[in-house]
C-alpha cells in the first residue's frame, strides 16, 4: 500500500445519493473535494434500491428535519433533475383507505401535511378515486399532486457526474479501514490508498455508525431494516397512473407495501418493512414475495404474480430499532466529539427527496467555519445519455444517420441502441461493472432480463477494457461472470 | 416505404423454412429480417446433433441443419436483411425496421411471424434470495460456451429439466465443470426422454423429481443454493431442505413465445400456448399475418418447426390469390387432460394437422374429437409426456359439416 497521502480540504465518505448530492454542492466553491466509496460504483446500497419516489413531505412529524428537508427536496426536485438531466415524473400520489375506520387517518395525515408546508393536498371520495384509478379499490383516498417519481440510480449517478465535472474526484472500490486525526488533520486509509483531509464528511449510511466510530465519534447504531420488491413487466404499466399507498400503520417504520409507477413504465410492488441482523443482506424472501402480491392485490385486484419480472431488496439505515418503531429524525452535524467531522446518520425515507436540502445543510455547516469561495468555473448541468427509443422518429432517423451505433439494438426489450450501451461502458465514473451498464443504459432491466444482451455487452466491454473473462463483474469484487476461456478447462485455483 | 409479398421476421429455423416454402410455391418477392449478424437463429448454439432425423433422415448438429437451409435462401437469392431488428408492427402490415443505415418502413401483403422464443428468467419464477453473479438461463450458458467459448462456472445446479438444462449438463460436464444435479419441480421431466438418458444417466448426473431451489446465497457469486422437495400437495416437505455449495446456478424453466411485436398488430394470443391464435393454415386474427415454429408454439423438435413452417404456407399462397371466403368458422375446445391444441379454429375446411400437448404423463390414451357427442376422430398414443408434442391429421372428409370440435384425451 502506498503511504502516500494525497490530501484534500474534504473527504466524504460514501457515494450515496447524499454523499454524490454533497459533493456537487461543494463543487460550487473552491474546495478540494474527494468521494470514498466501498463499492464500484456509485449508490448501490441503499440509494438504488428504493421506490424512486420524490415524498411530498406529509409523512413525516411535524418540527423534524425529516418533514422540512423533504418538503424542500420536493419543491426543488424538477429543478433539480431538470439541471441533471434526470428524468422526474409529477404522477401524485394517493393514499387509499379501504375501510371506514381509515378515513380519521387520511385527515390526520392531511393536516400534518399542512402543518409541514404541503401544498394541496385533498381528500376524495369513492367516486372521485375511481375515476382517477379506475383499477383501484378504495373507498376513500387522500390525493397529493405533489408526489412524483425519479429515477433513484441515474439521479445518484448524475450527482455524482456533475461533482466530477466540477472536479470532485471519486475513489471506487476504495473501503475506509482505519480514520486517524493528529496535527489538525484527518488521516484515512482505504483496503487501496491513503488520504489527508481537513474535513471528514460521513455520508456512509448503513455504515455511518462504524465509521463515525472509527474516527472517535458518537457510537451510534444502525439498525438495518429490509425492505422487498416486486418489479413487473411493462404490459401490466397501464393499471395504475399514480402512486397508489395503503394507509400507513401507526408506529410502522415503513409506509407500507405501496404501488409505483416507475419513470421508466414497469410498476414496482413494495416494500416489505423488516429489521434484519445482517447489514449487507438484501435478499427476497419466499414469505415477503407472497405477501408482495396479495397485500398489493388488496388495492389492484388485477396485479398477477405472472407479470413479475424481477425482484430486488433494499435496506433501510434506521436508528430506531426495532422495538422503537417508527422514525427517528435525520442527525446532520459536527460532532461533538470530533471537530471537523460532519455526520449523516440515520439518513432513511425521505432521503431521496432530501438528498440535495441535506447537502446544502452540509455545505451551511462548513461554511460557518470555512469562509467557501465560490467556484467560477462551476456548472450545475449535466447531460446524460439519450434515450433513442424516448426519441420521435425524425430525430431518431437523424441520430442514426450521425452515428450508425444508433440503428443497432443491443437490448430488444428496453430498445437500447449499441450506442447508448458505448455511452454507458465509458462513463465518466469509470465504473465497468454490468449493474453499473444497467443502470446507465436500461439494457437487461427488461423481461428477458438480459437474456439476449448479456453476452453482447460482455463483448463490448471487453473490447472497450481489454479485460480477461474472469474479470468482468457483476458488480465488483467476486462477482465474476464468467471462470475464463472454455478452451482452458476450467479456472485453476 | 417499400412493399414485399411476403415479409418473414425471424431468420431462425422457422423463418427460413417459411421463406424457402413461398418461394417453392411461386412466391419471388420474400423479405427476411433478422436481428443477429448471421442467418440460423439458436440453432448457431445448439452444437450437439440430432437434428434432422424427420427432416434429412440424418442425425445433424444445430449448425449443420441451419446451414442447409441457409444455402438454399442463398441459392434461391431470398432477400435476407441482417442485423435489422423490426421495431413496429401495426395490424396494416407495416413494419418499421432499424439497422446501422437506418430506419426503414415496409410493408407486406403477407407477414409471417417467425420471432421464436425466449427463457423464462429468475425474475419470473421468482427465486428467493440474494442477486449474485453466476445465474444464467440455459441457453445464455449455452451462448457463451458455445458461440463465446467462455466457460461459466466450475460447480453447477441445473434447475427444471427442460432440454436445453439437460443438454447444457452434458456440454459442461464435458467441459470439465462438475454439474451436481438437475433439479425438477414437476414429478416427471419437462425434456424429452432421450436427452434424460444421453445427458443425464450417461454421465451419472442425478435428476431429482419434485425438486425445486427455494433459496440461493452468494452477495457477490453465487455460493450456494438450497434445494428441497415438493411434496404430492405441491408444498415444500421442511425436512428435505439442504444446502449445496455451487456457483452456478443454471435455469431450464420453460421458454415464452417472444410475441411483442404480435401485440403491436393486434394479433390476439392464447393463454395456454403464448403463441398467436391461429386457424387451420397459421394465419392469425389479423388477415395477412401468420405465425410459425416457437413463436406459435414452443416445439421440442427442429424438424418440427420446419415442418410446421412449410405447412403453413399453404394457408400464405391462398391469401396472396385472394382465396379467402370462409366456409364456415369451427371453434375448437380444450377438454380434459390436454394444456393446448393449435390451431384454435378453422376457417377453411382441409386436411389438417392439430398439435397438442397432454397435461401429465400416461400411458394407452385416446385424443378424441367430438362435436357434441358424436365422434368426429380419435388417434390411440401407447404413451404421452407433457414434453412431447404430439400431432394428429383429421381430415377435410372429418371436417365437413362440423360447426365446433371439442378435443379431449381419454
Amino acid at each position: 500500500m502506498e503511504k502516500e497521502y494525497n490530501h484534500y480540504d474534504v473527504i466524504i465518505i460514501g457515494g450515496g445519493v447524499i454523499g454524490s448530492a454533497i459533493a456537487r454542492e461543494l463543487s460550487r466553491y473552491q474546495v478540494k473535494v474527494a468521494v470514498l466509496e466501498k463499492e464500484a460504483d456509485v449508490g448501490w446500497e441503499t440509494s438504488c434500491r428504493n421506490s424512486g419516489v420524490s415524498h411530498a413531505g406529509f409523512n413525516n412529524k411535524p418540527g423534524t428535519l425529516m418533514a422540512h428537508l423533504c418538503v424542500e427536496g420536493n419543491r426543488s426536485q424538477s429543478q433539480l433533475c431538470r439541471e441533471l438531466d434526470v428524468p422526474y415524473k409529477k404522477t401524485g400520489k394517493l393514499v387509499v383507505a379501504q375501510r371506514a375506520m381509515e378515513i380519521p387517518e387520511l385527515y390526520k395525515l392531511k393536516e400534518q401535511g399542512r402543518q409541514n408546508g404541503v401544498k394541496d393536498l385533498k381528500i376524495i371520495g369513492t367516486s372521485e378515486l375511481k375515476e382517477m384509478e379506475p383499477n383501484v379499490q378504495g373507498i376513500a383516498a387522500m390525493h397529493s399532486p405533489n408526489t412524483g417519481i425519479t429515477s433513484p440510480y441515474l439521479l445518484t449517478i448524475a450527482l455524482a457526474e456533475n461533482a466530477l465535472q466540477n472536479g470532485v474526484r471519486f475513489f471506487l472500490n476504495n473501503e475506509v479501514t482505519s480514520i486517524k486525526k493528529g496535527h489538525g488533520r484527518f488521516y484515512l486509509a482505504t483496503d487501496q490508498k491513503c488520504f489527508s483531509a481537513t474535513y471528514v464528511i460521513n455520508s456512509a449510511g448503513l455504515y455511518s455508525d462504524r465509521i463515525s466510530r472509527l474516527a472517535g465519534g458518537e457510537r451510534y447504531r444502525i439498525y438495518p431494516c429490509r425492505g422487498e420488491y416486486f418489479i413487473l413487466d411493462k404490459n401490466a404499466s397501464q393499471l395504475v397512473n399514480h402512486l397508489v399507498y395503503p394507509v400507513p400503520q401507526a408506529g410502522s417504520g415503513g409506509l407500507g407495501v405501496h404501488i409505483t409507477p416507475t419513470v421508466d413504465g414497469n410498476i414496482l410492488l413494495g416494500p416489505s418493512n423488516e429489521y434484519i441482523k445482517k447489514k449487507n443482506h438484501p435478499a427476497s424472501t419466499a414469505k415477503v414475495m407472497k405477501k408482495l402480491i396479495s397485500e398489493s392485490r388488496d388495492f389492484l385486484p388485477l396485479i398477477s404474480s405472472r407479470d413479475v419480472i424481477r425482484s430486488y431488496a433494499g435496506i433501510r439505515s434506521k436508528q430506531a430499532p426495532s422495538s422503537e418503531g417508527g422514525y427517528r429524525d435525520f442527525v446532520i452535524e459536527e460532532s461533538s466529539h470530533v471537530n471537523h467531522l460532519i455526520n449523516l446518520i440515520g439518513i432513511e425515507s425521505p432521503g431521496l427527496t432530501a438528498a440535495q436540502p441535506i447537502a446544502k445543510r452540509v455545505v451551511a455547516i462548513l461554511n460557518k467555519k470555512e469562509k467557501l469561495k465560490d467556484n467560477p468555473a462551476f456548472t450545475p448541468l449535466r447531460k446524460g445519455i439519450l434515450r433513442f427509443e424516448e426519441q420521435d422518429s425524425a430525430t431518431k432517423k437523424a441520430l442514426i444517420e450521425q452515428d450508425p451505433n444508433y440503428g443497432e439494438i443491443i437490448c430488444r426489450c428496453e430498445k437500447v441502441t449499441k450506442k447508448e450501451i458505448l455511452q454507458a461502458i465509458n462513463n465518466p465514473l469509470g465504473a465497468k461493472d454490468l449493474i453499473s451498464i444497467k443502470y446507465r443504459s436500461r439494457a437487461m432491466m427488461g423481461r428477458c432480463q438480459g437474456g439476449y444482451c448479456l453476452t453482447r455487452i460482455i463483448e463490448l466491454l471487453r473490447e472497450k477494457y481489454e479485460m480477461l473473462p474472469q474479470e468482468i463483474t457483476l458488480k465488483g469484487r467476486q462477482s465474476y461472470l464468467l471462470t475464463g476461456y472454455r478452451s482452458e478447462g476450467i479456472k485453476q485455483s | 416505404m417499400i412493399e414485399k409479398e411476403v415479409i418473414v421476421i425471424g431468420g431462425g429455423a422457422a423463418g427460413l423454412a417459411a421463406a424457402l416454402a413461398c418461394h417453392e410455391r411461386g412466391v419471388e418477392d420474400i423479405l427476411i429480417i433478422e436481428r443477429n449478424t448471421y442467418l440460423g437463429g439458436i440453432l448457431n448454439q445448439c452444437i450437439h446433433d440430432g437434428f434432422g432425423l424427420e427432416k434429412f433422415n440424418s442425425s445433424l448438429t444445430g449448425p449443420e441443419y441451419a446451414q442447409r437451409y441457409i444455402e438454399k435462401v442463398t441459392k434461391k437469392k431470398i432477400q435476407v436483411l441482417l442485423n435489422t431488428m423490426v421495431i413496429e408492427l401495426n395490424e396494416n402490415k407495416n413494419l418499421l425496421v432499424t439497422n446501422h443505415a437506418g430506419f426503414h418502413h415496409y410493408r407486406g401483403k403477407v407477414i409471417i411471424l417467425a420471432m421464436g422464443c425466449r427463457e423464462r428468467t429468475r425474475g419470473a419464477i421468482a427465486i428467493p434470495g440474494t442477486q449474485p453473479a453466476g445465474i444464467y438461463t440455459a441457453g445464455v450458458a449455452q451462448e457463451l460456451i458455445n458461440l463465446r467459448n467462455y466457460m461459466v462456472g466450475e460447480k453447477i445446479v441445473i434447475l427444471g429439466s427442460g432440454d436445453i438444462g439437460m443438454i447444457m449438463a452434458r456440454r459442461l460436464t464435458l467441459e470439465g465443470a462438475e454439474v451436481l444435479m438437475v433439479a425438477e419441480k414437476l414429478p416427471y421431466s419437462s425434456g424429452l426422454p432421450r436427452n434424460i438418458n444421453q445427458c443425464l444417466y450417461d454421465f451419472d448426473i442425478p435428476l431429482l423429481l419434485s425438486h425445486t431451489v427455494i433459496n440461493v446465497k452468494g452477495n457477490s457469486r453465487l455460493s450456494e443454493v438450497t434445494l428441497a422437495e415438493i411434496g404430492k400437495r405441491g408444498g415444500i416437505i421442511p425436512k428435505s431442505k439442504r444446502k449445496i455449495p455451487c456457483d452456478t446456478l443454471l435455469l431450464s424453466v420453460g421458454l415464452i413465445p417472444e410475441n411483442e411485436l404480435s401485440r403491436q398488430a393486434g394479433v390476439i394470443l392464447n393463454p395456454m400456448t403464448a403463441g398467436p391464435e391461429v386457424d387451420e393454415r397459421g394465419q392469425t386474427n389479423v388477415p395477412g399475418i401468420f405465425a410459425c415454429g416457437n413463436v406459435l408454439q414452443v416445439h421440442d423438435i427442429v424438424d418440427n418447426v420446419s415442418l410446421e413452417a412449410e405447412y403453413i404456407t399453404e394457408g400464405v399462397i391462398d391469401y396472396l390469390q385472394g382465396q379467402t371466403n370462409r366456409d364456415q368458422e369451427i371453434s375448437i375446445i380444450l377438454g380434459n387432460g390436454l394444456r393446448y391444441v393449435v390451431p384454435q379454429k378453422i376457417m377453411i375446411i382441409k386436411d389438417t394437422i392439430f398439435s397438442f400437448r397432454v397435461n401429465e404423463p400416461g400411458k394407452k390414451k385416446t385424443l378424441v374429437f367430438k362435436e357434441w357427442n358424436k365422434l368426429i376422430h380419435k388417434t390411440f398414443f401407447p404413451r404421452v409426456n407433457p414434453a412431447e408434442m404430439l400431432q394428429v391429421k383429421l381430415s377435410r372428409e372429418e371436417l365437413e359439416g362440423v360447426k365446433t370440435l371439442k378435443a379431449r384425451l381419454v
